[in-house]
């Protein structure tokens, strides 16, 4: 399996341009519904946050499967998670503002959930930039895994901006989806630090030698 | 769909010069929410609405309760044409050649008491052929409302038609308001009921988020909502992925006729 899934990385990182390949072209080819703007910002969106929440299998479904090349997979997955994200941003501030910076600052100002949006595009920004070897050697491994740890906060903005965007119309059925498997996804960590910490328990706090008993 | 005559309106105001929205956009992205929430439901399942027979029950506050059948009220007045602009509250806006006749036609017929402060309308909810019913998004039936000198301003009409043609079921047919200078949703699809009251109708966005959707919904570029800039609209059917937002007017371009009806009124705290 472990081989497989070496040989399988790079094609299927390749295959996740097509689906921002396949909405340009949909959006070009005037395909994409009445409303073509918010329909191709919408789809990159929902991808960003498909990718995200890919990336953070992969570390649950090593460890249940044992699959270690699946390792592999995580910085290409959240190198694209970054990607669609940024084109998401991008598609926002082109196509619904204009380019107009301050058209865009009097939304985010106007629209908190947008501003809770940006602020999760902003904090993928350091994680992409060391997402590379000698970023890792550089900044030591337990420097980096605190730091890419941002990567919980940033699922949780992520996952507040689209309620928020959703809860103009109520429409959370889509949203409670996604909160339920980033809840198992959190949680399988969550319960692994725990018993984590339990294992170390009993050696850090566990009773000193009984004198009275020596 | 059969056609439905009419002649152009003299009423100030009905014909804006800008382009109709092309047919397919106007019949094929609605909000509809009995129907589901995606735009593209509407055009798929309004078809299974019975909309014969149809009647409206008018009473409340009325000298005489009334039930109208659909052949009634379709020769109530006579049939006008109108171009409107509609602003919807996600930001995006259309124009639409409707047919119809002044809401107040309807009015006078019924003749409400001088209690009657607010009318209230009552769509249809019907279990069988409205899956979207079984969604709590919003309660049903869908409530609107409009103050009486609102409903009875010349502009507020009583649509059966578009495009030359009877109301296509997801554009609300058998009959529906349409309440140009308010966002869309205030206009309300398939009516069934049109009751005259004392009180503010609790109408159905403004019980489900009361804080963003307001009992006036006037189209007012300075008051933000907090997911839709309302400052600019997108124009659908004009220029595709690349056509700018255009400016949003206040009363959706309307001001001329309809902003005495707010002299002194705070819009911002009335919104």
């Amino acid at each position: 399996m472990d081989r497989w899934l070496r040989a399988a990385k790079p094609w299927a990182l390749l295959l996740l341009a097509a689906p921002a390949a396949w909405l340009w072209a949909l959006a070009l080819a005037d395909r994409l519904g009445a409303n073509p703007a918010e329909a191709l910002i919408r789809g990159l969106g929902l991808w960003a946050l498909r990718l995200l929440w890919l990336t953070l299998l992969v570390t649950p479904l090593r460890q249940l499967t044992g699959w270690q090349a699946l390792a592999g997979w995580r910085r290409g997955l959240g190198l694209w998670a970054f990607g669609y994200a940024l084109l998401h941003l991008l598609a926002y501030a082109w196509l619904d503002q204009g380019g107009d910076l301050a058209a865009i600052a009097r939304d985010v100002a106007q629209r908190p959930f947008i501003l809770v949006g940006a602020v999760a595009v902003l904090l993928l920004v350091p994680l992409a930039a060391t997402s590379f070897d000698a970023a890792i050697r550089r900044l030591g491994a337990r420097r980096w895994r605190a730091l890419h740890r941002l990567v919980y906060a940033v699922a949780l903005l992520a996952l507040l901006h689209w309620f928020w965007m959703r809860s103009g119309k109520r429409l959370w059925g889509e949203v409670a989806v996604y909160a339920a498997l980033l809840a198992l996804l959190l949680g399988w960590r969550l319960r692994a630090a725990v018993s984590r910490a339990r294992a170390r328990a009993p050696a850090a706090t566990g009773r000193p030698p009984s004198r009275a008993r020596g | 769909r059969p056609p439905l005559a009419a002649r152009p309106s003299t009423v100030a105001g009905a014909h804006t010069p800008e382009a109709p929205t092309p047919y397919e956009l106007v019949t094929g992205y609605n909000n509809f929410y009995e129907f589901g929430t995606d735009k593209e439901d509407p055009a798929r399942l309004a078809h299974r609405m019975r909309l014969r027979p149809w009647t409206v029950q008018v009473d409340g506050l009325v000298a005489r309760p009334l039930t109208l059948d659909l052949d009634d009220l379709l020769k109530l007045a006579p049939m006008e044409e109108r171009v409107y602009r509609l602003r919807c509250v996600e930001g995006w806006s259309m124009v639409i050649p409707w047919i119809g006749y002044s809401l107040s036609a309807l009015i006078e017929h019924a003749r409400p008491l001088g209690s009657a402060k607010f009318v209230e309308f009552h769509t249809l909810a019907d279990r069988e052929t409205m899956p979207g019913l079984r969604s709590s998004v919003l309660l049903w039936p869908y409530v609107e409302g409009l103050r009486m000198d609102e409903a009875r301003h010349p502009l507020t009409l009583l649509a059966f038609g578009l495009y030359g043609e009877l109301l296509p079921p997801q554009n609300g047919a058998p009959l529906r308001v349409v309440v140009p200078w308010k966002y869309g949703f205030k206009s309300a699809k398939s009516i069934v009921r049109i009751r005259f009251v004392e009180r503010q109708p609790a109408t159905a966005w403004s019980v489900a988020a009361p804080h963003e959707y307001g009992f006036y919904a006037n189209v007012n570029p300075d008051v933000p909502h907090p997911r839709w800039s309302q400052a600019t609209e997108r124009r659908l059917g004009q220029g595709g992925l690349f056509a700018p937002r255009v400016k949003t007017q206040p009363f959706n371009g309307y001001a001329e006729q309809v902003a005495g009806l707010y002299a002194g009124m705070d819009l911002r705290r009335f919104y």
